[in-house]
């Protein structure tokens, strides 16, 4: 269990973090050229000031008429989002990593917190699979990808819940936890969880077209 | 072209007055000069129904038509209108119709010296070119443009062969149409044919044509060049060669081709209104060199000054030295000489007028409603109510600008040296 | 799994898709597919493709959806799923019957009006994908016969009505002799160079609707406008070619409308009450051709009347009594925000203007734009089945007091009459300029 806790907090973290921000480099780098290579029009449109309008609307809870139209969805979305995020970012026991391994270290959240940020990123994955499931537009839209990638990111949350409660096996959950969240930092550049690297792109987009072009609200 | 020699360089100035003409008619249209200077001419409501043309205060014959429109001098200086009478319509000249009458006559055109006049026209639901006023003897289900020949003796129409009615697309993209030169139709068929160009010696005709709904390529003479482009603009013969340059879209970048085969090296985001000089030595485009940037290109090689809103009205000097042009950033035009822009910038700026040799390059430009003209980046001192585009005096020296000011029409011989520096 | 399709209604025949349909093996699908693909579309298709996260925000958007009770199939991810996302999954291995629903989405379940790119948080531009869909229909020749004929008019007059080149003018001066019953001194001036600006309508103005340049003209003279109409093509502004994918004959038609502009010498133009006209000549067709921005200012008729009324140069000598309510146009309003400039003259031509709601850039689509009127008969209740949303959003506006729709578009002005006449709302429809003729000041009226 050792050796299978150093690999994964090892070598393969290292490698998760190299995936990670190696490949979010590459796919924002590719995409900005496969832009300039065949769509180079684009450029002409974007705009500072329309790009972060929308931005700053889309991401602001109920600034938009579609996040106010869905009052549960924005609530959960939002939270989870935030959640999601903030947990592995500001944990204690993350930073204490960060701080032996590197002598780095900064703000953390209490515990207790922690632990509730982290039961809401479970709740709002179990509302994202509950969602999927039942309302018609969404399931019918569902591909296997869809389950993949959120069990993807519940899992890390899942096996550190588990793990920081010491239920189950606390060292093979501990192995889990890391190996979870190695995948998910792997997976975020590769596969539809990139919508955190390209939706800034997308909505800045659309809210310069909107904005400079068009004259018209976006949100 | 015209020969000027015999115009009068000589007077400095000769006015008429246009105030009278308002008090004469129930309403006055917007006046036309001749180009020599020495009329003026107006569309001119007699009654109810009634019109007529005043020409320098006088009227324009005893003929009064139903409906005149289209008042042009033609570049011999002929007074030319489209004008109708009972029902019919037909070309007047000096205020003569010619003697066919048409169901309608539209999109008149003069050749550069205007020997002869050209025009659409539709009798009984059927549609012909007319010229000097003979029509065809063939005619047509439709006919949709048209072109007279540099020399004036040849007519075309892009026409429609096959009758397709409203609704049967298949049929209709097994092709209905073709070219016709002085009526006689190609043979071959196509699904369109459009903008047409008669080779200057007027035995040839090339347009462009679209084989089905996605291959395009130019025709010439009823046989479709081998090289097939997603799509083609006008095609343009060498006046001096005879070969046929078209601007062509490949991979969503325009090139130039020459008889099917790419001439220049260079793509561009739009490639159109080729030209060559007169003696068809240089050829220069309007092009977009980047995206939404616009300029000439003289032999595949494009200005490095670029425009953001338009480029328009190129044209080579006599001797096909220089080019100027007209080009258009936010809401002003300037007038561009060789790739350098003049300093003014104004409203409105009209075709720009060479020098015979080339050295001095006029253009007539609108500030605010008010019109004056610029030479070599130099502001005429005068602003008027109207103006028409300058012209040089056959050596150069002289400039006759024809405008209306403080209700005259002004008929001016300005040295050039006393606008340009 | 691409999930059951949809049944077809009985009955929908088309021969531009099904003569079409008969001609395709899936060697041809495959290559056209995969073409478009790899050599028109680049960043936006992949990364649109790649961000979206299956969440169904943009749903509720869409008023095929709101219409169908919700139906999965109508919303706009849902239409995404069953069209361009297969195609790419499958490489371009898709059959023919595949396509022929993949063409009944994309021409006429779907408006391209953008309302649901205003829905999803990431801004995918969902419309963009139904264009290309459409473009690889157009590749394969399976388009809807009456918007393939139209587009083939286009192409052979570029216009949309097969107006032939003698008819234009001449129904200009037609009107223009009309008009002179009621202004002696009226002119519409052709081809008059260096004119302040270009009058531009579309082909069933003259072919259908004279009256309308009737009262253009009317509206141009009393305001003392110095303005001029093309003799030449060129003077359509319509496009329905844009909205077929075939984009070359779509630039073809742009080309000929602002060059004719440049030859005329005009600082503007202004355009009638369209809206797919303005996309086409504001958005579209000049992209395709190199502009970023139209080479000229193009003024919509609503922003023309706006400033008219604004600089007193029309006059309102009594305002129009019927309370009115607003529609607000796709093209114009979320393409072109002239949403609080409709506003400005609806107020000052009416006494009573009655919101409908949603509104601004938020009104639900006619469901006629983006071609899909144009694709004619066999799709007529495809557009009034999927706009009953429309129907309840005009029936609350009626209950209100509305009696007259004002609705600045021709598109949506024919969609909205289908509906109102289907589910017998009862609201007569009307043009801005149908008002202001009626309630302008006018020259005193020349007697016969």
């Amino acid at each position: 269990m050792h050796t299978f806790y150093n690999v994964v907090s090892g070598p393969l973290a290292w490698i998760a973090f190299i995936l990670f921000f190696g490949g979010s480099i590459y796919r924002i780098v590719r995409m900005l050229m496969l832009v300039a290579e065949k769509e180079k029009f684009i450029f002409t449109y974007m705009s500072w000031r329309y790009s972060l309008r929308s931005i700053l609307h889309w991401i602001i809870p109920f600034a938009t008429v579609s996040w106010r139209r869905q009052p549960v969805l924005t609530v959960i979305t939002f939270a989870f989002h935030a959640c999601l995020i903030a947990t592995p970012l500001f944990l204690l026991s993350h930073v204490l990593l960060w701080d032996e391994a590197f002598a780095i270290s900064w703000w953390t959240l209490p515990d207790a917190v922690a632990d509730v940020m982290a039961i809401i990123v479970i709740l709002g994955a179990i509302y994202f699979l509950a969602r999927r499931l039942t309302q018609p537009d969404v399931k019918f839209i569902t591909s296997a990808s869809d389950f993949v990638i959120l069990a993807i990111v519940a899992a890390p949350f899942v096996t550190g819940f588990l793990a920081y409660h010491q239920w189950l096996s606390y060292p093979l959950v501990m192995c889990l936890h890391v190996l979870a969240g190695d995948i998910m930092l792997a997976a975020i550049p590769f596969t539809r969880l990139s919508h955190m690297l390209f939706s800034p792109f997308t909505r800045a987009y659309m809210g310069s077209e909107f904005g400079k072009v068009r004259h018209a609200r976006d949100w | 072209m015209v020969d000027s020699r015999s115009w009068d360089w000589d007077t400095s100035e000769k006015k008429i007055p246009l105030d009278s003409w308002k008090a004469e008619y129930q309403w006055v249209e917007e006046p036309y000069v001749s180009p020599d200077g020495e009329k003026i001419a107006a569309v001119v409501n007699v009654d109810e129904g009634e019109f007529t043309v005043c020409v320098n205060g006088r009227a324009w014959g005893e003929t009064v038509f139903d409906k005149i429109w289209h008042l042009r001098f033609s570049p011999d200086g002929r007074l030319t209108a489209l004008v109708s009478e009972m029902g019919e319509w037909t070309m007047a000249v000096n205020g003569k119709a010619w003697e066919n009458k048409f169901g309608y006559i539209w999109e008149p055109r003069f050749n550069a010296n205007g020997t002869s006049i050209a025009a659409a026209v539709q009798q009984d639901m059927q549609y012909a070119m007319v010229l000097n006023g003979q029509p065809w003897k063939q005619t047509y289900a439709n006919m949709t443009f048209f072109a007279l020949s540099p020399d004036g003796r040849h007519t075309a129409g892009a026409v429609q062969v096959e009758s397709v009615d409203s609704g049967e697309i298949h049929k209709f993209q097994e092709g209905s149409f073709t070219a016709a030169l002085d009526g006689k139709p190609w043979d071959a068929r196509f699904v369109n044919v459009w903008n047409l160009a008669i080779s200057p010696e007027g035995g040839h005709l090339a347009a462009e044509v679209r084989l089905n709904l996605y291959d395009y390529t130019i025709a010439v003479d009823g046989v479709p060049w081998d090289a097939h482009y997603a799509t083609v603009w006008e095609p343009v013969f060498n006046p001096i060669s005879g070969t046929v340059v078209a601007p062509v879209r490949e991979k969503g970048m325009w090139g130039l081709a020459e008889n099917g085969n790419i001439l220049w090296d260079r793509r561009f985001f739009q490639l159109w209104h080729q030209m060559f000089s007169p003696d068809g030595s240089r050829l220069a485009a309007i092009v977009a060199p980047s995206y939404g940037r616009w300029t000439v290109a003289v032999d595949g090689v494009p200005w490095s000054a670029t425009f953001t809103k338009l480029v328009t009205d190129a044209v080579f000097s006599p001797d096909g030295q220089r080019i100027a042009a007209l080009a258009k950033d936010a809401e002003t035009f300037r007038v561009v000489v060789d790739g350098s822009p003049w300093s003014g910038t104004w409203d409105m700026a009209w075709k720009p007028v060479f020098s015979p040799d080339g050295k001095d390059v006029a253009a007539k430009v609108e500030k605010k409603g008010q019109y004056t003209y610029a030479v070599n980046d130099r502001v005429w001192s005068t602003s008027c109510d109207a103006a028409w585009d300058p012209i040089f005096s056959p050596e150069g020296t002289h400039l006759m600008l024809r405008t209306i000011e403080a209700g005259s029409y002004v008929r001016r011989i300005v040295p050039v040296s006393e606008i340009a520096a | 799994m691409a999930g059951p399709l949809k049944k077809e209604k009985a009955g929908v025949v088309d021969e531009g898709i099904d003569v079409g349909i008969s001609r395709l093996s899936e060697a041809k699908i495959q290559s056209v597919i995969n073409g478009v693909i790899e050599s028109e579309t680049g960043a936006r298709l992949k990364t649109y493709v790649e961000t979206c996260i299956h969440c169904g925000l943009c749903s509720e958007a869409c008023h095929y959806y709101l219409s169908h009770d919700k139906d999965p199939h109508y919303s706009p991810v849902g239409k995404v799923k069953q069209t361009i996302w297969e195609m790419l999954r499958k490489k371009g291995r898709v059959s023919p019957e595949f396509i022929r629903r993949a063409a009944i989405i994309a021409h006429t379940e779907c408006n391209l009006c953008k309302r649901c790119t205003q829905y999803c948080p990431f801004g995918i531009d969902i419309t963009y994908l139904m264009s290309v869909v459409r473009r690889i229909i157009h590749k394969l020749g399976v388009t809807p016969l009456y918007i393939q004929d139209t587009a083939h008019s286009h192409s052979v007059t570029m216009n949309q009505m097969w107006v032939k080149g003698d008819e234009w003018p001449d129904t200009l001066q037609w009107q223009e002799e009309e008009a002179r019953v009621e202004i002696p001194d009226l002119r519409i001036p052709m081809e008059k160079e260096g004119a302040d600006i270009m009058y531009s309508v579309i082909a069933p103005e003259p072919k259908f609707q004279a009256q309308l340049i009737y009262q253009a003209a009317i509206i141009m003279q009393v305001a003392g406008v110095n303005w001029t109409m093309p003799a030449s093509v060129g003077w359509d502004n319509s496009d329905m070619a844009m909205f077929t994918g075939d984009n070359e004959i779509m630039g073809r038609l742009k080309r000929s409308h602002f060059e004719t502009a440049a030859r005329l010498k005009v600082k503007k133009i202004v355009m009638g009450e369209c809206g797919h006209a303005f996309r086409s000549v504001y958005d579209m067709g000049n992209r395709w051709l190199g502009w970023s921005m139209p080479p000229f200012t193009i003024v919509h008729a609503i922003e023309f009347y706006h400033d008219l009324i604004k600089e007193g140069r029309i006059k309102i000598a009594k305002k129009y009594r019927p309370p009115i309510t607003l529609h607000d146009p796709c093209n114009v309003v979320r393409g072109g925000g002239l949403h609080e400039k409709a506003r400005y003259v609806a107020h000052a031509l009416c006494e009573n203007v009655i919101e409908m709601h949603p509104n601004r850039e938020h009104n639900y689509c006619c469901c006629a734009g983006g071609g899909v009127i144009n694709t004619g008969p066999p799709f007529k209740m495809t557009r009034i089945e999927g706009n009953r949303v429309k129907a309840e959003q005009l029936f609350v506006a009626k209950t209100k007091g509305a009696e007259v729709l004002v609705a600045p578009c021709h598109n949506c002005h024919s969609g909205l009459h289908d509906i109102v006449h289907h589910y017998e709302i009862g609201l007569d429809i009307k043009f801005f300029g149908d008002i202001i003729y009626e309630v302008m000041e006018k020259p005193a009226q020349a007697g016969p």
